[in-house]
């Protein structure tokens, strides 16, 4: 009777008070919505009902709400206000609240947030519950989440649990506390009796979280390691049966007894045999069974493979296992599946330094694969080739890897290229190829080419006579049908042919071309819009270079230079300039100076260069000039620290620890000045500094300066060769003139004024003569062209160190204002004065 | 194992297994920019990438796409056939398994998972031991039940 009533009553309150819809129609309904708005309607209208259920205490449909709480989760909706209902569902006896409490808690609650401290206590309750399936969920929920906290209040637990009867808590057990010492290293010696007999396990289960449990104890800590070297023999026995067995359909996966396990002992064995030769002797035998017996059509068995491939490599094993299994890898190329064929490579590339001879053989495979469809092959493929590269087989393997540089993404051309010239460098079999394969690269690698790259192909053919009017040849033809966008093979090109223009005209690079031809591209290139201003000034300094060469055109090449003398972007505005006044005022000295250069000394890229890889379509303003810095003067980053270290040079009698205190130590400095006798002349601007402190002045203001240079041997520490410093001094207000100084060591292309020494017949000066320092002057005189020899004698009888030695020259007549400082043993020493008494001869 | 994400063609969301703890901001970012990664491949590409520092490791199955994300030292050829794994158990369980089982019972796919791996190391090698687990708890969630059909 009671009952019926209780029935009768269950019935009206549902109908009264009708239960939350089930998880599968609210999904229903959720996927159902037509748009995302109509969606957001629905979750927020249920997620409002879930949370007026939650505060009301509602224990029966708790789970089910939950479990609609998580969906909407993984929509992307917030959820965190379930977060303390997982907690009561999982003190909840009831089973199903207990499943869907603790798949809320891993999926809401992760370390970082605090609640999930709150279900310790439950975790602990239910790891010591009688169900094996309760004790399973807090497991699995400890192993996900576990914080270091946590993992203290239960290590003891799972310790327990370990040495349980029960073979599903111990497996699970076995991973719970690998996370644990994950979390909390330190209590790692707790686990360390149980694991012993994780071992002798015969349910996969257990053993293949006990080998993991041993692996991670082994990595983390080298006493572990030590400790279980003793299971190698066990382990052995272990995987043979594995492999021995019959077949295990349980285990089985497309014919290979228990992959997972197979692999985890693999990784074991590695970390047991890696540097230590007793251990490796052990393993070997099992090693070569593997390998050999594996079947290796499916995946399954290549995974296996490709396991013990990597555990061969990595222990002591002896030279035959290797070579099998770099010839596994090398199988493993020529597999159909991209995924092995991508493992192979991989692995290859770890090992070839180590083993190259044996990876050499198969070359032609991975060859074959830089022409994969799969860009990640492709690559490794790349890599792979050139740690392959040797002087054997240079020549096929460029050949190759120039047709892939071809066709390369951009992202590849540059490392490809500059990895191309580095292989050229080393191994070139000869010159002409070397040159030959530079150019292609260059051609190839199109805009993608770093800056060294273009560097050293200018460098290289400047260095080798013999191919000199081989490589103009070559690059006259290249340039003739160019693509006016690819910056660097216009650079490259248009440099050799300023410099052996007369090569190509003469007729000994095997070429017919009229000079009509040159002056046509050379238009071409100044007015093509898509030429950088960098090509720009390569071209207009080239065709500087030409008008030296030839011989009818002349008129043309003016022109086109005037014209410059326009033009909006200041370098090339001030280029063209300048070089007008080579055809006008100064067109004595245009034939000498545009002399073929002497060969660049200084390394190559590869060595010591910046190895920016900076695209050759973006301009930057002094590209030009940083790229000549480097041609010019191979270890020169920075001005100031070659000029102090030229100048500790300059004092080296005055260094400190120098046993001759009382040297009266003389240094030269000479300074080319140009001056003329007209009123409108450009006035030299030039400041020859010696500067070594800090506060060195940096050249900013004329960009045609020359780098400073550096004395190829140091024998001749005393004369020094320093570089420029355009001290701007409010003194001078006309544009300066390029001032290069150089004695012997390369001049650049900049440099127009060649430096001539020479006897001269004008009477020298002495400039100064106070406080123990004297300055001597010398003077040569040619035609307008004026040098002074500066000779600074320190006569203190001190050191004398931090010369700093200033000079301005205001207009005619000739004048000279300096300004001396010094440090006379550690005291500041400073003057400034004038120069007037300059010989009359000089400007006259 | 870090993590394993299920999505569809589509870009939704269908299973996410976190066993590493980021912020919510964090993980949603991740599986985003993973998502629109995966998606972009082409078929002949390979099943695996690089990613940050981690090896991602998917494979398509119909129309849902299962990636994982392993450590450096992980064996990407067994992580294939620890996803081929899940599948199976998933299909032998739901008899033929679809995208649309694995919406309607996505709490049953994360036990099916939370059985085969546990802290993302695999725990069971054995088809047979895990759906027995299965069974033996789905049967337990019945009977705490009793008499009234308190279904989710």
């Amino acid at each position: 009777m009671s009952s019926i009533k209780q029935v009768i009553n269950d019935a009206v309150e549902k109908v009264r008070q009708p239960n939350p819809i089930r998880l599968r129609d609210l999904i229903r309904q959720i996927r159902s919505a037509k748009t995302a708005a109509e969606e957001r309607a629905v979750v927020n209208r249920e997620c409002a009902y879930i949370r007026l259920t939650f505060r009301e205490e509602d224990s029966v449909w708790r789970c089910r709400n939950v479990a609609k709480l998580l969906y909407i989760h993984m929509l992307g909706y917030p959820a965190h206000f379930g977060q303390m209902e997982c907690l009561k569902l999982i003190a909840s006896p009831r089973f199903t609240d207990k499943r869907i409490g603790y798949l809320g808690a891993m999926l809401l609650l992760d370390e970082r947030q605090d609640v999930h401290l709150l279900i310790t206590n439950s975790l602990k309750n239910d790891l010591n519950s009688s169900t094996q399936f309760v004790q399973g969920l807090a497991l699995c929920t400890l192993g996900a989440i576990a914080s270091p906290e946590m993992s203290r209040d239960l290590a003891g637990e799972v310790e327990r649990l370990l040495k349980s009867s029960n073979a599903y808590i111990r497996k699970k057990a076995a991973v719970c506390a690998l996370r644990i010492i994950c979390r909390v290293p330190e209590l790692m010696e707790m686990y360390l009796p149980a694991t012993r007999s994780l071992l002798s396990e015969k349910n996969h289960g257990v053993l293949i979280t006990g080998v993991t449990l041993i692996t991670e104890m082994c990595r983390q800590s080298p006493d572990m390691l030590a400790h279980f070297k003793k299971i190698v023999p066990n382990l052995v026995r272990i995987l043979k049966n594995l492999i021995m067995a019959g077949y295990s359909p349980e285990h089985d996966v497309q014919g290979v007894s228990d992959p997972f396990l197979q692999v985890k002992i693999l990784k074991l064995l590695r970390i047991l045999g890696c540097g230590d030769s007793e251990a490796s002797e052990t393993m070997n035998d099992i090693l070569a069974q593997v390998a050999t017996n594996t079947e290796s059509s499916k995946n399954v068995g290549n995974a296996i493979l490709y396991e013990t491939v990597l555990s061969i490599m990595d222990i002591k094993s002896e030279s035959g296992l290797r070579v099998l299994a770099i010839n596994i890898l090398g199988r493993f190329l020529l597999n159909a599946d991209k995924n092995i064929r991508y493992v192979a490579l991989n692995t290859l590339l770890r090992v070839v330094h180590a083993d190259n001879s044996a990876v050499q053989r198969h070359r032609s495979t991975i060859l074959e694969c830089l022409k994969d469809a799969d860009i990640s092959i492709r690559r490794r493929a790349m890599e792979l080739c050139f740690a392959l590269i040797n002087g054997n087989n240079i020549r096929t393997m460029m050949k190759e890897l120039l047709t892939f540089l071809e066709k390369a993404e951009p992202e590849f051309k540059a490392s490809c290229s500059s990895k191309c010239v580095l292989a050229a460098e080393k191994y070139s079999p000869n010159v002409r190829w070397h040159i030959d394969t530079l150019l292609k690269v260059v051609e190839a690698a199109g805009n993608h080419v770093p800056d060294d790259v273009v560097s050293s192909t200018i460098q290289l053919i400047s260095e080798t006579r013999t191919e000199q009017a081989y490589a103009v040849g070559e690059l006259w033809r290249h340039l003739s049908i160019a693509q006016m966008e690819y910056q660097p093979m216009i650079q490259v090109a248009t440099w050799c042919i300023g410099e052996f223009g007369d090569l190509l005209l003469s007729g000994h690079a095997d070429v017919t071309v009229v000079e009509s031809e040159l002056i046509d591209i050379y238009q071409k290139i100044l007015w093509s819009s898509q030429c950088s201003i960098t090509t720009k000034e390569y071209a207009l300094t080239s065709l500087m270079k030409l008008s030296a060469r030839l011989t009818h055109e002349i008129g043309s090449i003016q022109q086109v230079v005037s014209a410059f003398g326009s033009h909006l972007n200041i370098e090339l505005q001030q280029r063209g300039i300048e070089y007008s006044q080579l055809f006008t005022r100064h067109n004595h000295m245009r034939g000498p100076l545009l002399e073929r250069m002497p060969p660049f000394e200084g390394t190559r890229a590869g060595t010591e260069q910046d190895k920016a890889t900076i695209t050759n379509g973006v301009d930057t303003p002094l590209d030009n000039e940083s790229l000549l810095n480097d041609l010019t003067s191979p270890n020169n980053n920075a001005h100031e620290t070659s000029e102090s270290n030229a100048l500790l040079d300059l004092l080296g009698g005055m260094e400190p620890g120098d046993s001759d205190t009382i040297k009266s130590t003389s240094t030269s400095i000479s300074l080319t000045v140009a001056s003329t006798p007209s009123v409108n002349a450009d006035i030299l601007d030039l400041l020859g500094g010696l500067d070594s402190g800090p506060a060195a002045s940096v050249p900013t203001t004329n960009m045609n300066e020359a780098p400073p240079t550096q004395l190829p041997n140091s024998s001749n520490a005393a004369y020094l060769l320093d570089g420029l410093l355009n001290n701007s001094t409010p003194i001078i207000s006309s544009p300066s003139s390029p001032v290069t100084n150089s004695a012997g060591t390369i001049p650049t292309s900049n440099s127009i004024y060649p430096l001539v020494l020479q006897k001269s017949s004008i009477p020298g000066i002495t400039a100064y003569d106070k406080n123990g320092i004297r300055l001597d002057m010398a003077f040569e005189l040619q035609e307008t062209l004026i040098t002074i020899n500066l000779i600074a004698s320190n006569n203190t009888g001190a050191q004398v160190t931090d010369f700093l030695f200033q000079a301005a020259v205001p207009k005619v007549p000739l004048r000279m204002r300096i300004k001396l400082s010094w440090l006379a043993n550690g005291s500041p020493v400073q003057d400034q004065g004038e120069i007037s008494n300059f010989p009359s001869a000089l400007w006259q | 194992m870090q993590f394993m994400l299920l999505f569809s063609r589509q870009g939704k969301l269908r299973l996410q297994k976190w066993y590493e703890a980021h912020p919510d901001k964090v993980k949603k970012k991740i599986t985003r920019e993973l998502i629109s990664t995966i998606l972009a491949r082409k078929p002949k590409m390979s099943s695996f990438l690089e990613w940050k520092d981690l090896k991602i490791v998917y494979k398509r199955y119909a129309s849902l796409y299962f990636c994982c994300a392993i450590e450096q030292q992980d064996n990407e050829l067994l992580t294939l056939e620890v996803i081929h794994r899940y599948v199976e158990l998933l299909d032998k369980y739901f008899g033929s398994v679809c995208e649309l089982d694995i919406i309607f019972n996505f709490e049953k796919a994360y036990f099916m998972l939370d059985e085969l791996m546990v802290g993302g190391e695999v725990c069971e090698t054995s088809k047979k031991n895990v759906l027995k687990a299965i069974a033996a708890q789905d049967l337990l969630q019945e009977v705490s039940y009793g008499d009234t059909a308190y279904e989710l």
